[in-house]
């Protein structure tokens, strides 16, 4: 039926790929996070995959912590970009150079 | 060009275009794999982060069609509520409220560049790897039960074999509310006050301040 296990899972690496070059290319830090979104969806995908081809409640659940995870992480990253903003007036990954020294 | 002509033909050998449905299921894949894929590398080539947050929800839309030509009716909803209706919107409400303008391009640290490159082949050559390896392995086609994926099936074993971890993940949400809260607060914030106090303040207490605090 349809296509394949191997299509699916190509093009979850196709995205997780492009999520993890966005990863370093990006300099914003609400870019970095929204390709570490990319990536979680690109994980999700072959989850539902395995799912599907092994007929197998399991990843779908495993789906669904995923989701919690990534809302989690929505909520402390935003938190943390906005009060990164009022101390430097950029969300530039560059400017977070306080350890540096 | 050879790898590709190559390609395609494992591509079709690995569809079983055989009746019309799985040439429709074919179709569909391939539109919302195409647009999924448009979709994140318009996210990464974007510079304004409202543009990059529209094409996540690009993306998100195609992932959630493909989740239900995967019969998985469940996670393709919840996909589109929690993903592109709570974690997009409070992006795209972030970016508002900080006002951001197009980011600069990378000017002092220009190996990255490399780094992500030599990145990205790894990745992708991996992909290729085992998109081989799995077409190659034969039985991928498994007789599915069509009860999986209802969410039927994932309510009743979210409450009784995987009891646990749901209840880890609650344990989470609510830690992840409380760290929010403390992060996005001001740490030399002014004494709280209720609105109540300020207007009776204002009127004098002639109307009777422990009316107000009973009602409230």
């Amino acid at each position: 039926m349809e296509p394949s296990l191997a299509t699916y899972l190509a093009l979850s690496g196709i995205l997780f790929t492009i999520g993890a070059v966005g990863v370093i290319f990006k300099r914003n830090a609400l870019g970095m996070f929204m390709c570490i979104e990319l990536m979680l969806n690109a994980v999700n995908l072959t989850f539902v995959a395995f799912s599907r081809y092994y007929a197998d409640v399991t990843g779908q659940l495993f789906v669904f912590m995923v989701m919690a995870v990534a809302a989690a992480e929505a909520a402390v990253g935003l938190g943390i970009f906005i009060a990164f903003f009022r101390n430097r007036i950029s969300i530039d990954v560059d400017d977070a150079s306080i350890l540096k020294n | 060009m050879f790898i590709c002509v190559h390609l395609w033909l494992v591509i079709l050998k690995n569809l079983r275009i055989s009746t019309v449905e799985n040439f429709m299921a074919s179709v569909l894949f391939f539109l919302f794999a195409g647009l999924a894929i448009a979709s994140a590398i318009s996210l990464v080539y974007h510079r304004n982060p409202l543009y990059s947050a529209i094409s996540l929800v690009g993306v998100f839309i195609a992932l959630s069609c493909i989740y239900v030509t995967l019969a998985a009716p469940f996670i393709a909803v919840v996909q589109i509520l929690i993903y592109a209706g709570a974690i997009m919107v409070l992006v795209v409400f972030v970016i508002m409220l900080l006002n951001l303008d197009d980011e600069k391009p990378l000017n002092r640290l220009r190996y990255l560049y490399a780094i992500g490159g030599g990145l990205g082949l790894i990745l992708l050559l991996q992909t290729f790897f085992i998109f081989y390896a799995v077409s190659k392995k034969p039985n991928q086609y498994i007789e599915t039960d069509e009860t999986v994926g209802k969410t039927l099936s994932i309510g009743s074993s979210m409450y009784t074999e995987y009891l646990l971890p749901v209840e880890i993940v609650g344990i989470l949400l609510l830690m992840a509310i409380v760290g929010s809260v403390i992060l996005a607060r001001r740490f030399n914030q002014p004494q709280l006050e209720l609105v109540v106090d300020n207007e009776l303040g204002k009127r004098g207490d002639e109307e009777g301040k422990e009316d107000y605090r009973i009602a409230l």
